[in-house]
């Protein structure tokens, strides 16, 4: 299958490895709408179990959004990322696999990435009107809206 | 634009005051039925349900930020408290996570304990499951004798490692205690008292007529949209799909174990509901042949005080009594992971409530909210 798709995409892909028995391939963004696509029509990915992201401060490329899907027919896994820069979009994967809606909102919640195309992006766990993104590196883990919590809850700090 | 006024002046024209309204109606935070602070909108006509949107978050305590400021086994206990019913699940998918990072592998008694362990949850949650979803549809004893029968489970972590609910029970590399005296043959004492139970909860509600026209068509869902929305566990073996992660990528020992994977046909809630009872049958099956052949053995691997597992990153999944629980670590090689992404499977399923309560009624959305199982401390982390 790795194969296949180098054949197809080879300048996109950067990466294609396995790293303790799991698959992972590190595609170029510009990449990411066709690959995604070509994985669930030709490769029978038909599940999406995840979308999440890690954030890389140092990188040039703060984000690397991370793209889990499972094969039934195949009985299969995959892993695909991609980098980002801050404030850069990320085609959403909606369309694929309806899954993919409140896992890019929970992306969007924790680190501020904004989705293009998805049906209502918001904030998921956090209240609408919180100010930043706590899975980014620079948010302080004791660090928290305290604006909000001061309005909402009435209480000088949530600590 | 014109078109459009006059289209609705039409329709208010021909509504009569015995046309029902468009209502917004809110359900919980605090709210019997949900499970927990689970806020359902719901837009109704009359009783119709038109849509839902779920408002999640009020249990969000940022699982995933501390785990970046604790060690590897620092953050061991905290992952207890995300799906708090089946906390031993969730310790054995995070232990087993880490321990694919460092290359270690449990040995073979350790596995076996785990495996008892996790599928006397897994009976535990399907028993607190059928209890409280059978409150909300409106049959009451199913919950007490559920609760009684659950009581038996919690004794045996109890006296295992101390707790009842957040057990903590395993440990990076295998477990950190040894079974009691007598373990083994408390285990086969609860099989055979907890069988005929599962009989006698079938005997109430089964063939109950109240109970099977309030779940029979109720919440249908079916494979195609369960893999689309990422549905798993019974909720997509009820839908007729036969897949269970401890068969299709086995972990632990489960290689070693004969069962049978329950399957459902229409993807409705009564379909759910024996799916689920089946699935505590072969529990007890899983659980009565690794008491017999437990192996005799050290319980933990060969780690290292200081855990520090090479760049890389991984993603484990096992079968929680939920669905497809994942943990995804990425390691820089230092002693903190720099990042854990919980992949939950009640977050997950519960995208599926809009999908399967439209058309429906009221009554049937508090149904669904039961029949999918979900633990809000595991939605929101």
């Amino acid at each position: 299958m790795i194969s296949r798709l180098r054949a197809q995409h080879g300048s996109g892909l950067h990466e294609t490895n396995i790293y303790l028995g799991q698959k992972y391939i590190v595609a170029d963004s510009s990449l990411i709408p066709e690959l995604l696509q070509v994985l669930r029509d030709q490769e029978q990915f038909d599940y999406c179990v995840d979308i999440t992201a890690v954030h890389y401060p140092d990188r040039e490329k703060q984000f690397e959004v991370v793209w889990i899907l499972y094969s039934f027919p195949h009985n299969d896994r995959i892993r695909v990322k991609a980098a980002y820069a801050d404030g850069e979009s990320v085609p959403s994967a909606v369309p694929i696999w309806p899954a993919a809606n409140w896992l890019e909102r929970e992306v969007y919640d924790m680190f501020g990435i904004r989705f293009e195309g998805h049906p209502d992006l918001k904030r998921i766990l956090l209240p609408d009107d919180w100010k930043g993104h706590p899975l980014r590196k620079d948010y302080g883990i004791i660090q928290q809206d305290q604006e909000w919590v001061q309005i909402n809850l009435g209480i000088e700090s949530g600590q | 634009m014109t078109d459009r006024t006059s289209h609705l002046e039409l329709e208010r024209h021909e509504k009569t005051f015995l046309d029902s309204n468009e209502l917004i109606i809110n359900m919980g935070p605090q709210h019997p039925a949900t499970h927990g602070v689970l806020r359902v909108i719901l837009k109704l006509d009359g009783e119709k349900v038109l849509g839902t949107e779920c408002v999640i978050g009020y249990l969000h305590r940022g699982v995933e930020k501390i785990a970046e400021h604790r060690t590897y086994t620092m953050f061991n206990p905290y992952v207890d408290r995300m799906d708090y019913v089946a906390a031993v699940s969730n310790g054995l998918g995070y232990c087993e996570a880490v321990e694919k990072l460092l290359n270690v592998e449990a040995p073979p008694r350790a596995n076996y304990i785990r495996v008892i362990l996790t599928e006397l949850n897994r009976l535990a949650s399907h028993m607190l499951w059928l209890g409280t979803h059978a409150l909300d549809i409106g049959a009451i004893t199913p919950l007490f004798y559920t609760f009684r029968d659950r009581e038996e489970i919690l004794k045996i972590f109890e006296k295992y490692c101390g707790a009842r609910l957040t057990t903590h029970a395993f440990r990076i590399g295998g477990c950190s205690y040894e079974t009691y005296e007598g373990f083994e043959r408390e285990v086969e004492k609860f099989i055979k008292f907890v069988t005929p139970k599962i009989g006698e909860y079938e005997e109430l509600l089964t063939t109950n007529r109240i109970w099977v026209e309030r779940t029979k068509n109720v919440g249908k869902i079916s494979a195609k949209e369960c893999i689309a929305l990422g549905v798993t566990g019974p909720v997509l073996r009820a839908s007729g799909v036969k897949w269970d992660l401890r068969k299709a990528q086995p972990y632990a020992a489960y290689a070693d174990f004969d069962f049978d994977i329950p399957v459902g046909e229409h993807g409705d809630t009564f379909d759910r509901y024996i799916v689920r009872m089946q699935e505590m049958r072969q529990s007890l099956r899983i659980i009565e042949q690794a008491v017999g052949k437990i192996p005799t053995g050290p319980i933990m691997a060969k780690i290292p005080k200081v855990m520090k597992p090479p760049v890389g990153e991984i993603y484990h999944s096992i079968e929680a009594p939920k669905g497809e629980l994942g943990y995804f670590i990425v390691s820089d090689g230092s002693t903190q992971p720099y990042r854990v992404r919980v992949r939950p499977p009640s977050f997950v399923n519960l995208q599926a409530l809009d999908m399967m309560v439209r058309g429906a009624l009221v009554a049937d959305v508090i149904a669904v909210i039961g029949t999918l199982d979900i633990v809000l401390g595991e939605v929101d982390r």
